[in-house]
Formats: C-alpha cells, sequence, structure tokens
C-alpha cells in the first residue's frame, strides 16, 4: 500500500470487467500487470525491508535492555530518499507543479496538527517549514489570484508559472480528530508531498533569484522595519526557536529580490492580428494592476481577525500590513500610526476611531482581490450586514442562475457604477418621505423607490428570465402563449411553431435507438439545470420580497 | 583508621512484647498482643480515641509532638531528647553519631610519590609477558568479521543537501511510456457560491430541503455539507469534516480505479436527424373529416368497397353497417347475430361482395349496394354454382342462405368447427382465405366462391396463426404466426421464406401494392418493415407508437401508411419505394392522428386507406 501511494500506483477499471473477473460483475479492483511488476523494481522496496530489519532489531535489543546495542543500532538507522520517485513520478518541472494542489493542502493541513501524538513531531514541523516557504514564494512572486472563504477553510488559488494552483486551508482551530481516518495513510501521502514541495519550493525559489533557505534581507527594507533587529539564518543553534519565528516573521518580510523588474518585451507572433495583441496586453495590464491591488495603502489588523491569512494576501498584492506587537512578532508599526488606511476589524462597533483611516470587516480584502479593484468601502464598515460572498471559481455559462450580487459585481468591474445612483436616489426619496404625511402615498413611494433601488438588478434578472423561458420553450417545444389582441399575427406565429415541433417530434421518432437514448439524457440534463436555475431564483425572490416586508413593516413601527 | 565499632546486636530484653518480631497486623483484631508467662493475655493499651480526642490531645498536651505510637506493643512513648536530636540529625541528612567526623584527611594507599622499593616483593607474573590469548581471540573474531564483510566501517554522513535543483536537466529521454499512458487524478472540484461562509440567501436550504439532504445517504448527497451564513468572519467555526475530506481524497487517490471517459459533446440538435420536410412529402391525411355514428359498441373492424364508395363495418354491438363513404350514412344494417371479427369487401370490382366473419361462420353477404347491374351480376354467379357429382370431403359447410337471410342479403354462410378470426380475400376475388382461432393444423383454410370448394393448405401446424394475407400479384400467401412471418408459393406448394420479425407477438400485416414491401404491427408496441428483397430480418423497426399496435395499413397509391394503435393514436408514415433496387426505401413519419378516446384500455382498432 505504501509502495503505491508513493509511487502513485492507481488501480484501473478494465475495459471488459466480465471478461477479467472471469464472468463475475462484483466489484473488484484492478492494478495492471504492469504497473504492479514495476513497483518489483524499485530499489526503496529494499530500504523498506532495511528499516523493518531495523526495527525489529532495535525492539529485541530494547526487551533484552541491551542499551550498547540500543545506542548503535540507533547510530545505523537506515533512511531513505524519495528523490528519485519525485523525478520519475514528474519527469519535468510543470508536471510537478499540476500535482501541486493535493500537496498543497495536505501539508497545510498537517503543519495545523498539534505536536503531540497523531504523526511525527518533524513531519509537522517539516510541513510548517514548507508551506511557509511557498507562501513566501507567493509573496515575492505576487501570483495569488483568487481567495475564497468557504465554511470548510479558506481556499486560494494561485499562478504558479502559468499552472493554476489550488489550495484550502482549515481555519485556525483546534481539530478534533476523527477516530475513523487511518493517519498512516495520511502520513504516507505526507511524506512524498513534503519531498515534492521541497523541491519545487527550491526550484521556484531560485528561478526567481531568492535564496532558498529563504533568509531575511535587514539591510534591504530597514526602514520597514526599523525595530526588527533580530536576522534568521537556517543553520543557527536552536532550530525549533526558529522556525516558529519563521513561521511569524516570513510571512510578512518578503525575501530579498535581487533582480530588477524587467519590463516585458514584445515579441510580436506571426499570424497574430492585431487585436488579438491587443487584447493580450489589456490582459497583461489588468493583470500587472491586479498585482498591485493594495500598493501603498497601510493595514493594521484588530487582534481578533485572522492575521496569517490576511498578511499574506495583503502582502500578496504589494500592501503594508502590521498587527499589534503583543499579537506576533513582527509587527512593524503601530496602531496609532497616522499613515495606516484601512484597519481590518471584525467587531460589532470600533471603541476609539482614528480619523483618516478606514475600519473595514475582513471580507472587503477577499471581496477586493476577487473582483480586481477596491471595493466600495460602504457595504463592509464593523457591524453592518455583509453582502453575500461570493465564489471567484464559479464562470457561469450560458443559461447559469447567477446571482444578482455578481451581476452587480460584472457591471462594476465594466466601469459602470449603478449603485451610488441609486443609493443616492434612496436617500433622497427617503428624505421626501419623511416630509409626506400620509401612509398610503408613503407605501407607495416606498415601492416605487425599492423598484427604482432594484432596477438595475431587476432588469438584469428580468433579461435572464427571459432568456431561461426562450430556452425552455425551444427545449421543451412548449406552445408560445397566446395574448389577447393580434390575434392572427400570434395564430400564424403559433401555427409555425407548432408545426415545426412537430416535426421536430417526428424526427425525434425516427431517431436510432442509440442516439434516442443519448438524445434524451442531454435534454435531460438541460431540463434540469435550467429547473434548478430557475428553482434558485425563485428563492431569491421570495426572499427579497420577505426582506422587503420586513423592512417597510420596520419603517412602519418607526413612523409609529 | 579506626575500623567502624560493631553495632552491639540488639539484646532479647529490648523486645517488650511476647510475640517476637512478627507482622504486628496478625493482632489488629485483638485487643491483646501476646500471653504472658502465666498465659494470660497481654491485653494492648486501651485505644479509643476519635477524632475529637486525638485534636483535643494536640492541643492540650505540649509533649503531643514528640510522642510516637510503639508498633510492637501499641503503647505511647514519649521520646527524649537525645532520640529528638538523633531524628532531626537523620531528617537533615547528617550522620546519627555527633561525634563522627566525615571529613577526616584521607590517607592514600600508595603514595604518589615514586620509591625507590616496590611495595610488594612479588616477582611479576608469567602472563605479563605473554599476550593474552582472550583478547586475541577477540580481535580475531573482529579481524574475521571485518574480512568476511560483517562488520561494516560506519557510514559517512551523506552531506547532500535534502532539497536540491531536481529538475536541473530535464531530458526529454526520461518522459517514460508510463507518463503517456498516466491517467491524472481530477483535481478536487472548485467550491461554489454555495460553500461561501456567507452565501446569498438563495444558496441556503430550507427546512424541506435540509430534511431531504438529511435523509439522503451521504454518498447520494449533492453537496456534502450543509449551506451556512455567518454573520462575519468570527463567527465562522471549523469544519469539523475537514480531516475526512484530506483522508477520502487521499484513498481515491490510490484506491479508486481510474478511466479515461470520452465526454459526450454532441449538439443535441445534431442527434436529430435530417428528414425531407413532411410539408414536401404531402398528399397526406392531416384532418378529421367524418365521424360515422351508429354502431354502439366496439368497432372491431372495417373495409372500403374496390370502388371507393362504400363502406363496411363489423361492431361488437353483433350488426354489420354499411355506410356511404363521402356522406357517413349509413345505407344498410345487417344483425349477424354475433360479435364481428372481421369484415372484407371482395377486391374484385366487377363483384358486390362482402366476407363478413361472426362467431363459427363466415358469411358472404351482398349489400345490393349501388349499381343494379353489379349486384345483380354477382347474385347470378353465386347462383349460377352447380354442385359437383361427387360429394367431397370438406373441411367446413356450405350453406345456402335461407330466404329471410337471403332477404337480407346473405347469399351464403360457411359454417367451421370453431371461431373464426379473419377473412381476407385473394385480389382477384375468386379466392379467400380464413382462419380459425385453433391449435391444430386446420388454422388456415383456402375457400373457392364459384365453386364452393374449400381446402386446408397446411398439414402441419406451426403455431398460432394471428393473420393470413394474399399477394397481390404473384401466387404468395403470406401467414403471420406470433413471432414469424412466413411465405408460401401456393402454385408449388412450398415454404418460399420465414421473415423473422423480432417482435413478441404480431398482430397485424399489410403489404405494399407493388408486393415486396410488408409491414408487421406488433404487440409490443413495434412496427417492422421487410423489404422481401434485402432479408428476412426488418430493414426497419419503428416503435412510434407507445402502446400495442392493433392493425397496419398500406395506401394503395401513395407511397402511406398508417398504424393505429391502443395508445389513441394514427401514426401516419411517408414510405416511399423505389425501383430501383439499389436504394433502400426511405420512411419517414409525417402525422399523428390524435383524437381517439380510449375504451376499455383499447384505442385504435383498424385503419384504412381509402382506395381512391
Amino acid at each position: 500500500r505504501r509502495l503505491c501511494i508513493l509511487k502513485g500506483i492507481y488501480p484501473h477499471e478494465p475495459k471488459h470487467k466480465k471478461k477479467v473477473n472471469k464472468g463475475s460483475t462484483a466489484p473488484r479492483t484492478f492494478y495492471l500487470l504492469k504497473d504492479i511488476k514495476f513497483l518489483l523494481h524499485e530499489p526503496i522496496v529494499n530500504k523498506f525491508r532495511e528499516y523493518k530489519v531495523f526495527v525489529r532489531k532495535l525492539r529485541k535489543a530494547y526487551g533484552k535492555s541491551e542499551w550498547s546495542t540500543v545506542d548503535r543500532l540507533k547510530d545505523n538507522k537506515p533512511t531513505y530518499k524519495l528523490d528519485h520517485i519525485v523525478k520519475e513520478r514528474y519527469p519535468t518541472f510543470v508536471d510537478a507543479l499540476r500535482d501541486l494542489d493535493d500537496a498543497l493542502s495536505m501539508c497545510f493541513l498537517f503543519s495545523t496538527f498539534p505536536r503531540t501524538g497523531k504523526c511525527h513531531v518533524q513531519t509537522i514541523q517539516l510541513c510548517r517549514r514548507l508551506t511557509v516557504e511557498f507562501l513566501n514564494y507567493i509573496i515575492a512572486s505576487r501570483s495569488l489570484r483568487k481567495v475564497f472563504l468557504s465554511i470548510k477553510g479558506i481556499y486560494y488559488q494561485a499562478e504558479v508559472l502559468g499552472q493554476p494552483v489550488t489550495w484550502i486551508t482549515p481555519y485556525a482551530f483546534a481539530h478534533d480528530h476523527p477516530t475513523d481516518v487511518d493517519y498512516r495513510v495520511m502520513a504516507t501521502f505526507t511524506e512524498f508531498y513534503t519531498t515534492l514541495l521541497g523541491f519545487i519550493n527550491f526550484r521556484l525559489y531560485h528561478s526567481l533569484n531568492l535564496v532558498y533557505p529563504p533568509k531575511i534581507d535587514g539591510q534591504a527594507d530597514v526602514e520597514l522595519k526599523p525595530t526588527d533587529g533580530k536576522e534568521y539564518a537556517m543553520d543557527s543553534e536552536s532550530y525549533l526557536e526558529k522556525l516558529s519565528a519563521l513561521s511569524a516573521s516570513l510571512a510578512r518580510v518578503v525575501a530579498p529580490a535581487h533582480e530588477d523588474e524587467v519590463e516585458m518585451d514584445e515579441f510580436p507572433v506571426e499570424g497574430e492580428t492585431a487585436e488579438q495583441m491587443d487584447m493580450r496586453k489589456k490582459e497583461q495590464e489588468a493583470l500587472e494592476k491586479h498585482k498591485k491591488l493594495f500598493e501603498g495603502l497601510r493595514f493594521f489588523l484588530n487582534r481578533e481577525v485572522p492575521r496569517e491569512p490576511l498578511a499574506f494576501i495583503i502582502r500578496c498584492f504589494g500592501g503594508q500590513v502590521s498587527w499589534d506587537k503583543s499579537l506576533c512578532i513582527g509587527a512593524t508599526y503601530d496602531v496609532n500610526d497616522p499613515s495606516i488606511t484601512h484597519h481590518i476589524i471584525d467587531r460589532p462597533q470600533v471603541e476609539r476611531q482614528v480619523v483618516g483611516r478606514y475600519y473595514l470587516q475582513p471580507q472587503w480584502v477577499f471581496d477586493s482581490v476577487n473582483a480586481k479593484l477596491c471595493l466600495p468601502v460602504a457595504d463592509y464598515f464593523p457591524g453592518v450586514l455583509l453582502p453575500p460572498h461570493l465564489s471567484p471559481f464559479v464562470t457561469e455559462q450560458e443559461g447559469d442562475y447567477i446571482p444578482p450580487e455578481k451581476l452587480k459585481l460584472l457591471a462594476l468591474q465594466r466601469g459602470e457604477n449603478p449603485d451610488e445612483e441609486s443609493e443616492e436616489e434612496e436617500e433622497e426619496e427617503e428624505e421626501e418621505d419623511d416630509d409626506n404625511d400620509k401612509e398610503e402615498e408613503e407605501d407607495d413611494n416606498d415601492k416605487e423607490e425599492e423598484e427604482d433601488e432594484d432596477e438595475s438588478e431587476k432588469e438584469e434578472e428580468m433579461k435572464l428570465k427571459k432568456m431561461e423561458e426562450q430556452k425552455t420553450q425551444s427545449n421543451k417545444g412548449l406552445p408560445v402563449k397566446v395574448t389577447a389582441g393580434k390575434l392572427r399575427l400570434e395564430d400564424k406565429q403559433r401555427l409555425e411553431q407548432e408545426q415545426q415541433s412537430e416535426e421536430k417530434r417526428l424526427a425525434i421518432m425516427m431517431m436510432k435507438k442509440r442516439e434516442k437514448y443519448l438524445y434524451k439524457k442531454i435534454m435531460f440534463g438541460k431540463k434540469r439545470k435550467v429547473r434548478e436555475a430557475n428553482k434558485l431564483a425563485a428563492k431569491r425572490k421570495a426572499h427579497d420580497t420577505a426582506v422587503k416586508e420586513e423592512k417597510k413593516k420596520s419603517k412602519k413601527a418607526r413612523r409609529a | 583508621p579506626s575500623p567502624p565499632t560493631p553495632i552491639p546486636s540488639s539484646p532479647p530484653q529490648d523486645i517488650r512484647n511476647t510475640v517476637g518480631n512478627i507482622p504486628m497486623e496478625w493482632y489488629q483484631d485483638f485487643p491483646h498482643i501476646g500471653y504472658n508467662l502465666d498465659g494470660k493475655k497481654i491485653y494492648k493499651p486501651i485505644r479509643n480515641k476519635d477524632e475529637l480526642d486525638m485534636f483535643l490531645e494536640k492541643m492540650e498536651n505540649p509533649d503531643y509532638w514528640r510522642t510516637v505510637q510503639d508498633k510492637m506493643t501499641g503503647a505511647d512513648i514519649k521520646l527524649t531528647d537525645e532520640q529528638v536530636e538523633l531524628v532531626q540529625r537523620l531528617q537533615k541528612g547528617q550522620f546519627g553519631d555527633v561525634h563522627f567526623n566525615p571529613y577526616e584527611p584521607a590517607v592514600d594507599f600508595f603514595t604518589h610519590e615514586v620509591m625507590i622499593h616496590p611495595v610488594t616483593n612479588r616477582p611479576a607474573d608469567k602472563r605479563s609477558f605473554i599476550p593474552s590469548l582472550i583478547e586475541k581471540e577477540k580481535v580475531s573474531k573482529l579481524v574475521h568479521a571485518i574480512k568476511m564483510g560483517w562488520i561494516k566501517p560506519r557510514k559517512p554522513k551523506d552531506d547532500t543537501p535534502t532539497y536540491y535543483d531536481l529538475w536541473a536537466h530535464e531530458d526529454p529521454n526520461s518522459i517514460l511510456g508510463r507518463h503517456k499512458m498516466h491517467v491524472p487524478a481530477p483535481k478536487m472540484k472548485l467550491p461554489g457560491h454555495e460553500e461561501s461562509y456567507n452565501p446569498p440567501p438563495e444558496y441556503l436550504l430550507s427546512e424541506e430541503e435540509k430534511l431531504a439532504w438529511e435523509q439522503q445517504e451521504p454518498a447520494e448527497r449533492k453537496l456534502n455539507f450543509v449551506p451556512q451564513q455567518h454573520r462575519c468572519l468570527r463567527a465562522v467555526p471549523a469544519y469539523p469534516r475537514f480531516i475526512h475530506e484530506r483522508f477520502e481524497r487521499c484513498l481515491d487517490l490510490y484506491l479508486c480505479p481510474r478511466q479515461r471517459k470520452m465526454r459526450v459533446n454532441v449538439d443535441p440538435e445534431d442527434l436529430i436527424p435530417k428528414l425531407p420536410k413532411p410539408r414536401d412529402l404531402q398528399p397526406f391525411p392531416t384532418t378529421q373529416a367524418l365521424i360515422y355514428r351508429g354502431h354502439t359498441s366496439l368497432v372491431r373492424c372495417l373495409s372500403v368497397s374496390p370502388s371507393g364508395q362504400w363502406l363496411v363495418s363489423g361492431s361488437d354491438d353483433c350488426t354489420v353497417r354499411f355506410w356511404e363513404v363521402s356522406s357517413a350514412r349509413c345505407m344498410k344494417t345487417l344483425p349477424v347475430g354475433g360479435v364481428v371479427k372481421s369484415v372484407a369487401w371482395n377486391p374484385n370490382p366487377t363483384i358486390c361482395l362482402v366476407a363478413i366473419c361472426v362467431e363459427q361462420s363466415v358469411l358472404l353477404v351482398n349489400p345490393s349496394l349501388g349499381d343494379k347491374l353489379l349486384y345483380g351480376a354477382t347474385d347470378q354467379l353465386l347462383e349460377s354454382y352447380v354442385a359437383p357429382e361427387e360429394e367431397r370431403v370438406q373441411p367446413v359447410q356450405w350453406v345456402t342462405a335461407s330466404m329471410e337471410e337471403h332477404s337480407k342479403g346473405v347469399r351464403l354462410v360457411i359454417q367451421h368447427s370453431k371461431a373464426v378470426k379473419q377473412v381476407t380475400w385473394h385480389g382477384k376475388g375468386d379466392y379467400f382465405a380464413s382462419v380459425v382461432s385453433d391449435n391444430s393444423n386446420m388454422q388456415v383454410l383456402i375457400h373457392q366462391t364459384s365453386k364452393r370448394w374449400s381446402q386446408n393448405p397446411f398439414r402441419k401446424s406451426k403455431g398460432l396463426v394471428q393473420c393470413v394475407l394474399f399477394h397481390p400479384i404473384r401466387p404468395y400467401f403470406f401467414v403471420a404466426t406470433q413471432r414469424y412471418v412466413r411465405i408460401y408459393n401456393l402454385l408449388k406448394q412450398e415454404l418460399t421464406k420465414k421473415l423473422m420479425t423480432n417482435c413478441k407477438w404480431v398482430s397485424s400485416m399489410a403489404i405494399h401494392p407493388g408486393g415486396d414491401n410488408i409491414i408487421c404491427g406488433s404487440y409490443d408496441s413495434k412496427l417492422a418493415w421487410f423489404d422481401l428483397d434485402l432479408s428476412t430480418r426488418p430493414y426497419q423497426l419503428l416503435r412510434h407508437h407507445k402502446k400495442a399496435l392493433r392493425s397496419v395499413a398500406f395506401h394503395k397509391h401513395y407511397p402511406l401508411f398508417a398504424s393505429g394503435s391502443d395508445d389513441g393514436t394514427v401514426i401516419v408514415c411517408h414510405g416511399m419505394v423505389y425501383n430501383d433496387l439499389l436504394q433502400n426505401p426511405l420512411l419517414v413519419p409525417v402525422k399523428v392522428l390524435k383524437g381517439h378516446a380510449i375504451t376499455l384500455d383499447l384505442g385504435v382498432l383498424d385503419v384504412l386507406f381509402h382506395p381512391t
């Protein structure tokens, strides 16, 4: 099993299950014969055997309490390396990067394990070190693209050498260790993943011309951390202490970049039109802009905010970040620093506000990163009901349900700003409302106002719905609804449509059995999708109306 | 150096009890300890102090701290000052004896100064001059072990760094065949909006949905979590199944069989075959024109006169009605006294005769409709029969109708031994065949009207015959049993072909006027089109109907055929047969005629095209 995990051997689904399984269709797993033979040639098998012998000898020596033998055996403890397996499984660096997702998620999980029980302390420390190094690389290369706060953990997506790498980190709480999980399997995976991640880190650091065991360059940014006199070197006396310090400080300090930013040269590719060139250029510019999202902003993290992810994200986009000195070492500036522009806080209210900075909830950082622009701060003040946090990984296709918040966001990205106008309008109208005396009128106005407010949303929604409806109609071949009025015209259209649909039905009748099956399956899938989207839309509508009712009621109560 | 003074062994009078040095627990439960010389019990001092007494004593007695209980006798002893001092010294870790000096100057046994005389005068041993055998043995053992390679020199610590540039020189040769075959594990699914800690409200599950989610098997659930909304990031708890999920991913990675699946990425519109437009294939019936009202029960069968003017229908209400086709007028009603199973108008336009199956007999009826000359001639034809000299043995009885029957139109009655299912005419109009529901070889009978003569063509029964049919041009005879259609050559009297219908139970059969194509309807809702030149298997099997097919029919002139089914629909199809043998027939459904009410699970029982 261990070998299979390390070598990445997986079972295959045979093409003819019955033939392979001697006629029975009972579920069994099948490995390729070639794979198993391949495992037998592995030199690491011998190493494992040696290790087993070593363990046996050691146990015997302990049993006989021959301490000198124990010492001698421990001195000669056999070790093995997985380098060649890494190389064999990933012949090129890009291959390795492609498979990095699981490795990262696993290492991040292991690095949060407690230092006792479950697995070796060395593994945990190694994981911690490697992950911190990796985060540092991401900061240095500014390759983070998307972040997402889910209920499971925090998802990050970075683009490393053109490969999207996604990983998830759990929230920083103690795990309640489940009993039905085989930690040995996970440990074997982690063993391989740490090796892989170590090599990848090495290579990545070198690709940026950084020193690999990462060092903090004191001279380069003295002005950044005047009080921080400590300098870490990888091979000084107490390893453990240093590592813990590393975790704290490295999250915010970039290893020195020896290379200046090189302007991207333009290599016009033959056969590419000017438009495509422009498109590419635009994309490049957008990317650059995204990378420098928080450039020049100074953040301060309040103590209840999860420090590590936020510090990581802010630094990834060029912002400067600090926190309370007592919280963790490596704080660069104080709360009272007047140059702070954004203060991230996760409390219902701020007790002592300093003028000249925004007090914001942490979701603002995440949403801004995903939207690729600094969002308007009004929605994210402390104590305000936050707008929904949307997943940046969803790309809606034609006909999918798009939540209205996303539509708003898309509009914002396009450069329109319908939000503020509507808000202003709302305020104005509210004032007007206050002047009004009669309640009925008020109600009407309220409605209007709210409609105005949601107009943009609704329009989009309506468009969407129309599209959906059209789709359903074309799919189901439903007859068009007839409205009173121009009966003649409609009838003609309807007749035509009916005829077409009948033709289609007749044609479907003539389909071959297999094709018909396929067709029905596809149509079923499409219908289900539409149904789900409609359901979501209906739910949203119900919710919106409920909220409106509530609002109205509260308003009335306030008036009364 | 003074030898330590021997400690005097404790004198016997020191033992103040008589039991000796035994564990005192043995006397724990007794009031006494041992016996005196007189054999009387020596009682323990009375100790009935409780906690309160103890406390009071502790408070009052100034010597309480130096009072201890003698375990041997159970008596309390007050320690003397010397004893207390001894105890204190021992507690401090000092020697018990006050006068003992532990730091007396040490006197070496051998002086450190080299003396001129040896300490002892003993001569040196011999063994100090010869090498030790034991040591030699040990060394030789080691040497041997080293020679044999059992003992290895300690491995030098390898100084290679743990991490280095593994991919420093990537050579394309190292990409093995394995990597090409490698199926990379699919990546984890990226989270959608519903996984957010603060999702849009529509993604939250309502109460029913939550209930449904809980009742589902964990493997069946579409989401493996319940979407939740938290008001702020601070309120988000740890996800309890995080380790589980990672573990499951690990299991998937090394235990899950992988297979490359080709995703079908076709536009469903492309799957629909391109057929000619029905509009281009006109004419075909599209609308309901007439309803013939009059029967009070199920209409089982229909037949149209060859001229196309008259229609005859048989029904469960024991009547046969004759209609004018164009006006839907009932011209004549003929009560026959039984359920009519089948009617067939003689296809010969010069003869006006209808064969009707009623229970065990077949009636030949002259409806006396239309041209008087025509039906008069028919009557003459029937009456011109001259009985042969010698009576032949016939499987059925030919009976001339009685006078009153004659007045109704019945001319001849052919009485069978069993109930008759179907009757069908030969194209010339002289012969007709009847099917008897029977199991013997007597199922199919061929009758000749002019000679009033019947014969049984088959010697053996080949299964339940469903229907029979004459070939319109050639002397062929089609017999449909449950699963096969057999074609007999009437001239050569032999089996020419056997068609496999691929259906469970054939219900009806019709032949193309060209004579080379047959369609078979079956009760398992299939319609099989046979091309006799092509093969004995169906050229196409059409599964258009949802329920059992009751009847099928070809049009005489147009390339059309229709099938009626129990689902209450009639499907009209365009079935073009080309003269060119290389071109296969083209079958296109052109119209679905709906609107038949379904009674007793029976829909359309018979379909027919008007001959012109």
